[in-house]
């Protein structure tokens, strides 16, 4: 169902290419002439320390602030100024670092939100919830409900989110993300503040949504030993600027990154 | 023990995500409606004109509200106004094409508030909360001062006043001097049964879901790919819509005529406190909201004298009045304190309670 104008990229091509990417707000500057790559089908991890511009890095990939210098490309394309729902229909979908889900609506609901791009039946069959506009909300209830198994959360189907603990706030938020069905899945921290039970969950279905669905996904996390296991590829921020790039091994024996995290003597 | 759901299995996604998914709601909704229905052959004309028909008309407008500031988060303080765009555009078309049966431009008069209504939501992409309240405070004034100032609009009537003209259906008058209140509460109640049905189908489906999601975290609903601006500028279309249909119902088939003065800031204000007090984004709420603001008063009205009589307090109108203002007044007080959530939150506890009873939990 591609356009011919789209192509099938192939696990290892280049998804995202960030190219020379700066970042300024008046004088403070976020991001520094940061290069790197996204491939096709693989866990990218952003780490480093407090304040390094990972989110902000995030936040450049999904269309909410736009690169002051340099350019970033998406499927081949370089991307213009765009609104960030308009990434989004472009295939990019994200969790944030504090939960943003739709407090006042069912796990159910707010997955079903997340479909709202698929969902094509005009204003008149959802006056009558007829015809079209019905068939199409089953169509999506039934993708929704495959979301909800993987996630383990069918118990919690028609629970408001807000009375949801945390944890379990987090894998709604990460149904809500797939049911965009995202060719780049960008996680803001999507283990931060979780126990050693809900970690290893979370990371069973990061490792499983890569596998089966061959999603693409970039993730920030300050769990080192989460992301030296599950990530491909690892690229390292401080202060803005790009200091190692490469296999969870070769980052743990740079001297930058060590140096980065544990301090220099002086 | 009546309000029970176990044993009611659904086995399809279509039964499941029914609105009214228990049996005994919809068997109450059942008997609801065609109480309401009987209300017109059994009810005294003072209680149809005086209590039903209004009670009606703005609870429509609640919706419209509601669906506005309740589902999509956004304030606005000029339901009023958008209720004489609705009104004065009826007058306009049924003057204008007389042919035309009025039940026709009584819908069709909502769609001139829609448009106008989507052109003062505009801002409402850049500016959110009592700014926008503020931004929609302008199209209230502005919109009341085209009503006063444009007499093309009553057709050049001297007294600037709007008059219901005699219009029937199926040969009897539902509308001006001869239609009785039995004739006008049935027109009012089909209106708003069937408009309200549209607007719960819609608040549940896809639509319902994005201004929900813009209410709760616009910017997740955005990065959802909820184009912002389109679902803002909808909520306004359709909430005003609803607001157009009752300000033509409140001056055609209520009060009967009107001037300028009932679309003023005083309208919009009423209209939000029943649509807080009912409950945000709650579509029965606004029932309750336009029940408790308007049905109270007029209930306290009759009940007061019978209290205070017995202890030979003979009290004068006036001040039954006064002590009307003061006990409403302190009662909205109390709800809000209470139950923030308003009186729909009130009614999910209760129907929650219902569902376990006798055990507590």
């Amino acid at each position: 169902m591609r356009a011919p104008d789209n192509p099938v990229l192939a696990k290892g091509d280049v998804l995202l290419a960030v190219d020379n990417v700066s970042l300024g707000f008046g004088g403070v500057k976020a991001l520094t002439d940061v290069s790197f790559d996204i491939r096709k089908s693989e866990i990218r991890a952003i780490i480093g320390p407090n304040g390094a511009g990972k989110t902000s890095m995030l936040n450049c990939i999904n269309g909410f602030y736009y690169p002051t210098e340099g350019r970033i490309t998406f499927k081949g394309v370089k991307r213009p100024k765009m609104r960030p729902y308009e990434a989004a229909r472009g295939g990019i979908a994200r969790t944030f670092q504090n939960v943003a889900l739709f407090k006042s609506m069912s796990t159910l609901d707010n997955i079903m939100a997340g479909r709202s791009i698929k969902m094509r039946s005009n204003f008149f069959w959802q006056l009558f919830r007829h015809g079209p506009a019905m068939k199409e909300e089953v169509a999506h209830r039934r993708f929704v409900e495959e979301i909800i198994d993987f996630l383990e959360i069918q118990h919690i189907r028609k629970t408001p989110v807000g009375r949801l603990p945390y944890g379990l706030q987090k894998r709604v938020e990460l149904g809500r993300a797939l049911a965009m069905e995202p060719e780049l899945l960008l996680l803001d921290e999507p283990m931060a503040g979780m126990n050693l039970e809900e970690k290893e969950d979370m990371s069973r279905f990061i490792l499983e949504v890569n596998q089966q669905y061959g999603t693409t996904i970039a993730l920030i996390e300050h769990d080192m030993g989460v992301v030296m296991d599950l990530s491909d590829r690892v690229v390292v921020l401080e202060y803005g600027r790009k200091i190692a790039d490469g296999t969870p091994q070769e980052v743990k024996g740079n001297q930058r990154v060590i140096d980065a995290y544990l301090g220099v003597a002086h | 023990m009546l309000y029970r759901e176990a044993g009611q299995f659904k086995t399809n996604y279509v039964a499941d995500s029914a609105i009214f998914p228990l049996r005994q709601d919809r068997i109450g909704l059942g008997l609801i409606i065609i109480a309401a229905y009987a209300l017109a052959f059994m009810g005294s004309d003072f209680l149809l004109q005086a209590v039903l028909i209004p009670f009606l008309v703005f609870s429509l407008a609640a919706i419209g509200l509601n669906i506005l500031t309740g589902y999509t988060g956004l304030l606005s303080l000029g339901t009023g106004a958008f209720m004489g765009v609705g009104a004065y555009a009826c007058y306009k078309l049924m003057t204008a094409f007389p042919g035309v049966n009025v039940i026709v431009w009584i819908f069709v008069s909502g769609f001139f508030s829609a448009a106008i209504g989507a052109l003062f939501g505009l801002p409402s992409l850049r500016i959110k909360g009592f700014y926008l309240a503020v931004a929609t405070l302008a199209a209230q004034f502005f919109l009341q001062w085209c009503l006063i100032r444009i007499p093309w609009l009553v057709n050049y009537n001297v007294s600037g006043a709007l008059d219901a003209p005699l219009r029937t259906l199926f040969g009897t008058p539902i509308m001006g001097p001869n239609a009785t209140p039995q004739t006008r509460y049935l027109v009012v109640l089909t209106i708003v049964i069937l408009l309200t049905w549209l607007a719960s189908n819609l608040v549940h489906g896809r639509i319902g879901r994005m201004w929900i999601a813009i209410r709760d975290m616009d910017l997740a609903a955005e990065l959802m790919g909820i184009r912002p601006l389109q679902t803002k500028l909808l909520a306004f279309a359709v909430s005003s819509y609803y607001c157009g249909v009752a300000g033509a119902l409140l001056v055609f088939l209520w009060y009967g005529g009107a001037e300028y003065d009932v679309f003023n800031i005083n309208q919009s204000f009423f209209i939000l406190f029943m649509v807080i007090i009912g409950g945000l984004g709650s579509l029965i709420g606004s029932f309750f909201g336009a029940a408790l603001i308007f049905i109270l008063p007029i209930v306290l009205g009759i009940v007061l004298p019978a209290i205070l009589a017995p202890f030979g307090l003979s009290v004068g109108a006036d001040v039954i009045e006064h002590l009307r203002f003061m006990i409403v007044g302190a009662l909205i007080i109390f709800f809000l304190i209470v139950e923030p959530h308003g009186l729909a939150r009130l009614w999910q506890i209760g129907k929650q309670k219902l569902l376990v009873w006798p055990f507590p939990y």
